[in-house]
């Protein structure tokens, strides 16, 4: 019994917990790319480097704080920097819309032309990031580091195997949740949200319906850098901060928003999750879980690992295919166009 | 060739050998090479996007198999290795190509349900099992064999002139598969798809170290011309420096530099001769009609889905052909410089700015970028020095801006992509 419980410990510690932590990331950059891609119809590929360019505001806000001795110990100081990044980031999305998006928007153009645009921003986007912080890693979670020790874990329970939970975890679940919560509540409960909606669905009978177009569009604008910022810096705290890393987000977060329907966002979280499991358990080694679940004659002498975790992008695009290649439009069913 | 495009192409010759004359003849010969690499390249993604429309984002990947090319047939094997797991590893690929073939009959012939499911499920698993189990310990031995120096299977030990076939042959099996999955569907699915795939490809060179020695490198890739060395020692070559009054060693460099140049430039001809042959024929014709009306292509009885893979397929296969030529230039294979903003976004920039559809246009755009990427940063720091000349030697601003114009490239690239794209979308030679 104690051998199930230690696997069973194991098992959350390594794959269950960072699943949750790193699918609340992935599910909240992917409802932006779905929520652009409902709106506006098309792939946003800006995405990663807006996300980068969110965090990078709080980042520089934290640092100020912290250099004013502004604290919310035991809670990252970053949290209370969140409102300052969401409102930059606001300011440069509805910026570019202005500048870039909205002229091919008004000139009815092909959604590929938006996409090579978006290509355009995320190059700016990019440019910008490592031209104020810099390509390197950025470290700026600070307040406690555990909710959980593995050490006290063990003293509690009285199990060989340790269990730790950090507070970025706790808090990336916790703030998702949050998000998700408001952002359904607007979609379905408010007179905006329900027009946003009714956009996505038909373009022309809402406008029949007197929604003024430029109003969803930046409303959903407004949506995505608060999405792309939150996702941002939960993601530097539970992990790193380079503006690379956030690019190569990009992968996972299509494969989400794919694999759940384009367009649709309970589909986007379920994604998320899909993906995110997918990735930590292909490139765990179960060697430590089944020490414990099987008897000693049966004892594993490899790692069981399926993938190495440097593969771990050959996951997410391997779901991508299948999903392509079976039922090319998601799981819930999203838009085809 | 009108007198525009004659102009363009007098400015950009007028600027390498500004830089030339300015800088030295060694960063121009540097710079033309690397041009006509991007040149062709820029020809690969034209041949999707400008003939047929489809945007791939997976260039990087196909630049990176044509280096793998390269060392797979040029270096000389390492038959201890091959002794200790080619076998092995042949065995390995055996079973997972069976295993693909197995699956996909299964779910050809059975009928659909849990049951098909169910199987294809099982030997998918099963055979993903057994080929670890007979790669792991194969690749294990290979990489023992003497780790510093070889560690992996080594090539074939052909011409090195041959493996930029070779790339292309590569690139376009690679594109083949990817276009199987994702050609068909909506438009952007295929840059997702391709983005994914380019990233995949990138991981298996970095990781797979009995294929390409991974993040060690290979180094010493033979080259299709002289080496500085025996050009040094040659007397007839020391000979004709002596006439003509150069240093002996600069003059070798750029005698190596110089002949790199020709044979790229004789590669870009035939294949831009191919490629207008081929734009100008029915063939390139039905492409632009299928790119401009898909629906009335297929009402006319054309099978769109078929004519964009083959389409994607041959432009894959040029970018693997200039990803080989960029790695026997460079003479080693170095995984962790393929770079997405490097490799695919920024080819798109020359294609764009150079004028999609337009095979001239792509060279020009090839030409004019890439002087562009690389003289942005001497211009960058000597405007980042102007602008904090009058702040203070030790201020904090000024470390920083300073620090900074490296990235200003990448700033550059977008807007002159945002520029092009808005105001000037057919690019600066228009497809006629």
């Amino acid at each position: 019994m104690a051998d199930i419980l230690n696997a069973l410990v194991v098992l959350a510690n390594f794959v269950i917990i960072p699943g949750i932590a790193y699918g609340s990331q992935l599910a909240l950059g992917a409802l932006g790319i779905t929520l652009i891609y409902g709106i506006l119809r098309f792939s946003n590929f800006a995405h990663g480097d807006s996300m980068a360019f969110g965090a990078m505001v709080v980042i520089l806000v934290t640092w100020w704080l912290q250099s004013l001795g502004v604290s919310i110990h035991p809670l990252p100081t970053a949290l209370l920097a969140l409102p300052v990044g969401i409102l930059v980031t606001c300011i440069l999305l509805l910026g570019t819309d202005r500048i870039v998006y909205r002229f091919y928007r008004k000139a009815k153009a092909a959604p590929i032309i938006l996409v090579m645009a978006s290509l355009g921003v995320m190059f700016i986007m990019n440019g910008l990031v490592r031209f104020i912080i810099g390509p390197n890693n950025q470290q700026f979670a600070d307040g406690a580091r555990f909710i959980i020790r593995a050490r006290d874990f063990k003293v509690m329970t009285g199990l060989d195997e340790g269990l730790t939970i950090k507070v970025s975890q706790g808090i990336t679940v916790i703030t998702a949740v949050a998000v998700v919560a408001a952002l359904f509540w607007f979609l379905n409960r408010t007179r905006t949200g329900k027009s946003m909606r009714a956009f996505s669905d038909n373009e022309d009978l809402a406008l029949l319906s007197g929604i003024n177009p430029e109003r969803v569009v930046m409303i959903t604008w407004i949506i995505v850098a608060a999405l792309a910022t939150i996702a941002g810096t939960l993601y530097g705290i539970d992990k790193t901060f380079k503006p690379f890393i956030y690019f190569q987000l990009l992968l996972p977060m299509f494969a989400a928003a794919i694999v759940g329907g384009l367009g649709n966002p309970l589909g986007a979280i379920a994604g998320g999750f899909v993906i995110a499991f997918s990735e930590v358990t292909v490139t765990y080694a179960f060697k430590k879980v089944l020490i414990y679940l099987l008897p000693e004659s049966l004892e594993p002498n490899t790692l069981f690992q399926l993938l190495s975790t440097d593969y771990k992008f050959a996951v997410s695009f391997s779901i991508l295919v299948l999903v392509l290649l079976f039922r090319p439009t998601g799981i819930f069913r999203g838009q085809t166009i | 060739m009108n007198t525009r495009n004659i102009v363009y192409f007098t400015i950009v010759f007028l600027l390498l050998a500004g830089v030339g004359l300015v800088q030295s003849w060694s960063v121009a010969f540097a710079l033309l090479n690397l041009c006509l690499i991007s040149s062709v390249m820029a020809l690969g993604v034209n041949i999707q996007w400008g003939y047929a429309g489809l945007f791939s984002v997976g260039t990087m990947g196909f630049v990176a198999l044509g280096g793998v090319a390269t060392v797979v047939t040029s270096m000389p094997p390492v038959h201890d290795a091959i002794r200790a797991g080619g076998l092995g590893i042949l065995a390995a690929m055996i079973v997972a190509v069976a295993t693909v073939l197995i699956a996909a009959r299964v779910w050809r012939r059975m009928a659909a349900g849990r049951n098909r499911t169910l199987a294809m499920t099982a030997i998918l698993i099963g055979g993903f099992f057994l080929y670890r189990f007979i790669f792991d310990p194969a690749v294990a031995r290979i990489e023992a064999v003497n780790p510093a120096g070889t560690g992996y299977l080594g090539g074939l030990g052909l011409p090195i002139l041959f493996s930029w076939i070779v790339g292309g042959i590569f690139a376009a099996g690679a594109a083949w598969v990817i276009g199987k999955i994702s050609l068909g569907l909506r438009s952007d699915y295929l840059a997702i798809a391709t983005l994914g795939i380019s990233e995949i490809i990138i991981a298996v060179i970095k990781n797979e170290d009995w294929l390409t020695r991974g993040v060690k490198n290979v180094n010493g890739i033979p080259r299709p011309t002289a080496y500085e060395v025996d050009l040094q020692a040659s007397e007839r070559f020391i000979a004709n420096v002596d006439w003509l009054g150069l240093d002996l060693v600069s003059a070798s460099s750029l005698y190596v530099k110089f002949s790199y140049a020709i044979l790229f430039a004789i590669v870009l001809a035939i294949i831009l001769w191919m490629s207008e042959k081929a734009l100008k024929s029915p063939w390139g014709r039905m492409m632009r009609a299928i790119r401009d009306n898909e629906e009335a292509a297929e009402a006319m009885g054309k099978d769109v889905t078929r004519r964009h893979l083959q389409v994607f397929v041959l432009g894959s296969a040029v970018v693997g052909i200039a990803g080989a030529m960029l790695t026997s230039l460079d003479g080693l294979l170095t995984p962790g410089t393929y770079q997405p903003l490097r490799f695919t976004f920024l080819i798109w920039v020359m294609v764009i700015v150079g004028g999609s559809g337009n095979n001239w246009g792509s060279v020009l755009g090839g030409f004019l970028i890439w002087f562009l990427w690389i003289e942005v940063e001497p211009i960058g720091l000597w405007l980042m020095d102007l602008i904090t000349s009058g702040m203070a030697e030790d201020s904090f601003l000024r470390d920083h801006l300073l620090g900074s114009a490296a990235h200003m490239r990448l700033l550059t690239m977008g807007v002159i992509l945002l520029l092009v794209l808005r105001f000037s979308p057919r690019g600066l030679i228009p497809e006629k």
